[in-house]
């Protein structure tokens, strides 16, 4: 078991460049999905969960093609990527919150001030 | 004593000019200082409301103390050794260009010699006693208005011992602008009053026509000689080089360099053409017409010519010279026609100013400076005398100035001392025998009739010209005296208090007297008017023995001017000494009549300057007293039959029994168009308003739309774009947050279609 785990870490395998392309379709039909989600819907938690989405998609195609190169740098990205969105999940539903107080709604028609 | 050098001295003097090689105590800046605390202290007054006499009575004690200083650094100047420079501080020391030699150096320092020694005299002197006759002549204003004044006042006095004493052309073109500011605040004292306003300007942008003179004279000095410093600035011309050790003399520094100070000396001693503001303003006080615009600042321009002297002297073509001299005499003559017909005494005060500045001009013209600086000495007091007397009628007649309005002042009680004063002043003016004004004029009479043609162009036509000038001054100057000051007593009050209608009323009820005529008594000067007045006349006449000290020098004066750097050519030594001194008669045989006054090291020019070109048989001078005296009477004589009343006032020839003067209407017609003309000052203003302002007037309204359309007109193109465009592009900013979203994805589709096509293609 720990002759196998040595083996694979110190020998990683390349990926094919076939199962890099189901990889890479599962992450464009998430970035296609979120975007799509994002443009048509006015509900703002819904909207930042499709931003998420999108996020996470780039974050899938990092981790493939670090496999894909046998390149550690991409996967280590992910990890700082998820890290912020965190955060950033974090900030943005609290001013989800905030924003709803405000209005009492949650469409994103509700806030445009600011315009010229 | 400075007033006693030695005959080795004197002739020492006339081979160059004196330069003053010692160091001077650095209290002599006192004289420039004390006037500057008080010109201070009137501000503290101000800013704490001071609504008693006190920055008055600050401003008189300050002044008196620098003219106490000034007797000080006269006195302690026993000999010409202590006449020197006193560095207060250092000022600007600068280095031109990179790695060059040539520096600037311009120090707060005191030239003191014979010339700042004497205009320091009768600048700090006269302007303590000018300042107590202000304490009451401007005791209508008490409290800030009075506390500008005595500002202003002060800071006038500072400015002129900054311009006279300077050390360097700089400072003293800073004091030529400090007077140039101070007489413009003085004048505009009575800012409630539109023509003072416009005389202030007037005489302000009219001085900056000299300035810009002068300015550049001063370039050119440093340019030449690499220095604005006197000491050595003198020292080069004396040597007769520039900084580079070429010859000056035949090139354009010694035609040039003077007309341009001359430009500058002209302006600030209101002389042809640039004299129109002088008369103007006459709006100020009088107490500063008599200081700035009769005594002290005026004179500037003769100190500023009779300083440069040595580079005037130079020119062996002395071309400066003759304009100069020229010009002093065209303009003696032009103010006294003028004066002839105006009927407001205190401009005619400001014309015979104008005149008498001809008179030393012309003095310097032909080559005595003596003559010229005694002259602005003995000026200074009469005519102060006249202005303050003036002043006194004008303040005591509700500023009736108007001599068809006013007569028998002098009998009328409390106006004794200001009538007797004005008697003297005008005998002065005048030129009666044996008045100080008499001597110093005569100096320069006599030597524009010395003065040989191959020096000046044509200086006997200059001394003709001033004999005709001093016989209307004496008419014109007893035309006032005997319509205002002696006959029968008649007034009418004028119809303002010193021009300022608002505080004309509480002064008049403090006073009981108001504005009709029924109502109305004179109010007589006080004790510091009086004061004033009278000390001043005795300055008049105690200018008199100054000529006798030292007579075969010419006078203190000229003992004065030798130890200065007008001293150059000044070669009067020679004058009335026929056996002592050789045979100055033999060089007139010779058949080269050497030209080279003054310049000429060998000193030989002195000799072909005293001819006996009257042909009288008489000494120049002498046969001059003889002239001048009868003119002066003949003129005093005129004004007494046209003008005086009957009885003693006219001397018995006059028969004026009313304000009015019959006699002189009755030969005015004769005249035709011209007393008219006369008394519209011969239009010159017109003229100039004509030739001058009416076309700037148009060009700057050109400029001006042309500015508004074009310039303007770019600037708000550049401003107006941006706010276009904006306003083109504002309406995409719609604060939709889905619009936005879908803008950018947009443009990353395009972006990322870029990127494809540009890789398949």
């Amino acid at each position: 078991m720990v002759d196998l785990l040595l083996a694979q870490s110190a020998f990683p395998e390349a990926m094919s460049q076939g199962v890099l392309a189901h990889y890479l379709f599962v992450s464009a039909a998430m970035f296609t999905l979120g975007l799509v989600g994002f443009l048509t819907r006015r509900n703002l938690i819904i909207m930042f969960l499709c931003t998420e989405m999108m996020f996470q998609a780039a974050g899938l195609a990092l981790v493939a093609f670090s496999r894909y190169h046998l390149n550690y740098d991409g996967q280590t990205f992910v990890i700082f990527v998820l890290t912020v969105a965190a955060a950033e999940a974090a900030l943005a539903l609290a001013l989800v919150v905030f924003l709803f107080r405000k209005r009492d709604s949650l469409s994103a028609e509700a806030w445009s001030e600011l315009k010229g | 004593m400075s007033m006693m050098p030695a005959l080795t001295t004197l002739l020492a003097a006339a081979d160059g000019p004196f330069i003053a090689g010692g160091t001077a105590p650095a209290w002599v800046g006192l004289m420039a200082g004390l006037p500057l605390l008080g010109a201070a202290l009137c501000v503290v007054c101000a800013c704490l409301n001071v609504k008693s006499k006190a920055p008055g009575y600050l401003t008189v004690g300050l002044l008196a103390g620098g003219f106490v200083t000034a007797l000080a650094a006269f006195m302690g100047g026993s000999d010409s050794d202590s006449y020197g420079v006193a560095t207060i501080f250092r000022w600007i020391h600068a280095s031109i260009g990179a790695g060059s030699e040539a520096s600037i150096t311009a120090n707060i320092g005191y030239y003191m010699d014979g010339l700042s020694m004497l205009w320091m005299l009768f600048v700090t002197g006269l302007a303590t006693v000018i300042g107590l006759y202000s304490t009451e002549y401007v005791e209508h204003d008490k409290g800030l208005g009075y506390c500008r004044f005595f500002f202003a006042f002060n800071l006038f006095v500072f400015s002129m011992s900054s311009l006279v004493m300077a050390d360097n052309l700089l400072l003293l073109f800073l004091g030529w602008e400090g007077v140039g500011l101070c007489s413009y605040l003085l004048i505009g004292y009575f800012y409630k009053k539109p023509e003072a306003v416009a005389a202030a300007k007037k005489a302000f942008i009219m001085n900056r026509i000299g300035d810009l003179g002068l300015l550049m004279a001063i370039g050119a000095t440093f340019v030449v000689f690499g220095t604005i410093e006197f000491r050595p600035l003198f020292e080069f011309i004396r040597d007769g080089v520039d900084a580079n050790g070429n010859a000056i003399a035949h090139t354009w520094v010694v035609v040039v360099i003077p007309l341009l100070f001359t430009a500058g000396a002209f302006g600030k001693s209101a002389q042809i053409f640039l004299y129109t503001w002088l008369p103007d303003a006459m709006e100020g006080p009088t107490p500063v017409s008599a200081l700035i615009h009769a005594a002290t600042m005026v004179t500037a321009g003769v100190y500023l010519v009779a300083r440069m002297y040595p580079l005037y002297a130079a020119d062996e073509a002395h071309i400066a010279l003759s304009v100069i001299a020229w010009s002093g005499a065209i303009t003696a003559f032009w103010a006294a026609a003028i004066a002839f017909a105006q009927y407001d005494i205190k401009r005619i005060m400001g014309y015979s100013t104008i005149s008498q500045l001809g008179y030393m001009f012309a003095g310097l013209g032909v080559m005595t400076t003596t003559g010229a600086v005694f002259h602005v000495l003995t000026h200074a007091f009469f005519k102060a005398t006249l202005f303050l007397c003036c002043g006194a009628v004008m303040h005591g007649f509700a500023g009736q100035l108007d001599m068809r309005k006013l007569s028998g002042v002098g009998s009328i009680a409390g106006f004794k001392i200001t009538a007797i004063a004005m008697l003297i002043g005008c005998l002065n003016l005048a030129g009666l025998a044996g008045t100080a004004g008499y001597f110093s004029k005569d100096m320069i009479l006599a030597e524009a009739f010395v003065t040989p043609g191959e020096v000046i162009f044509l200086p006997w036509a200059v001394g003709l010209l001033m004999l005709l000038t001093a016989f209307m001054t004496a008419y014109y100057t007893f035309r006032v005296f005997f319509r205002v000051f002696v006959g029968p007593v008649k007034y009418e009050a004028g119809d303002d208090h010193h021009g300022d209608a608002e505080e004309e009323h509480a002064a008049e009820d403090a006073h009981g007297h108001g504005h009709d005529d029924h109502g109305f008594h004179p109010h007589a000067p006080r004790f510091a008017m009086n004061a004033a007045i009278a000390l001043l006349a005795i300055g008049s006449i105690a200018a008199i023995p100054l000529y006798f000290i030292n007579a075969e020098d010419h006078g203190w004066a000229g003992s004065m001017v030798h130890e200065s750097t007008a001293a150059f050519a000044a070669p009067e030594v020679h004058h009335d000494d026929h056996g002592e001194h050789g045979e100055p008669h033999a060089m007139l045989s010779a058949d080269v009549v050497p030209v080279s006054l003054g310049a000429a090291p060998e000193g030989d020019g002195e000799a072909a300057h005293h001819g006996d070109n009257l042909g009288l048989g008489l000494d120049p001078h002498k046969a001059m007293y003889v002239v001048s005296g009868i003119i002066g009477v003949f003129g005093i004589g005129l004004a007494a039959f046209f003008h005086g009343p009957k009885g003693l006032g006219g001397l018995f020839i006059g028969n004026r029994t009313d304000t009015g003067s019959p006699r002189m209407d009755a030969v005015a017609r004769y005249f035709g168009p011209l007393p008219r003309l006369a008394e519209r000052k011969f239009m010159i203003d017109e003229l100039y308003d004509t030739i001058i302002v009416k076309p700037l007037l148009v060009f700057s309204h050109i400029f001006h739309a042309f500015d508004k359309l074009v310039i303007d007109g770019l600037v708000d193109l550049f401003g107006s774009l941006p706010r276009w465009l904006g306003s083109l592009l504002r309406p995409s900013q719609d604060g939709m947050l889905h619009g936005y979203a879908t803008g950018m994805v947009a443009g990353s589709a395009v972006l990322l279609l870029l990127v494809v096509l540009v890789a398949l293609l």
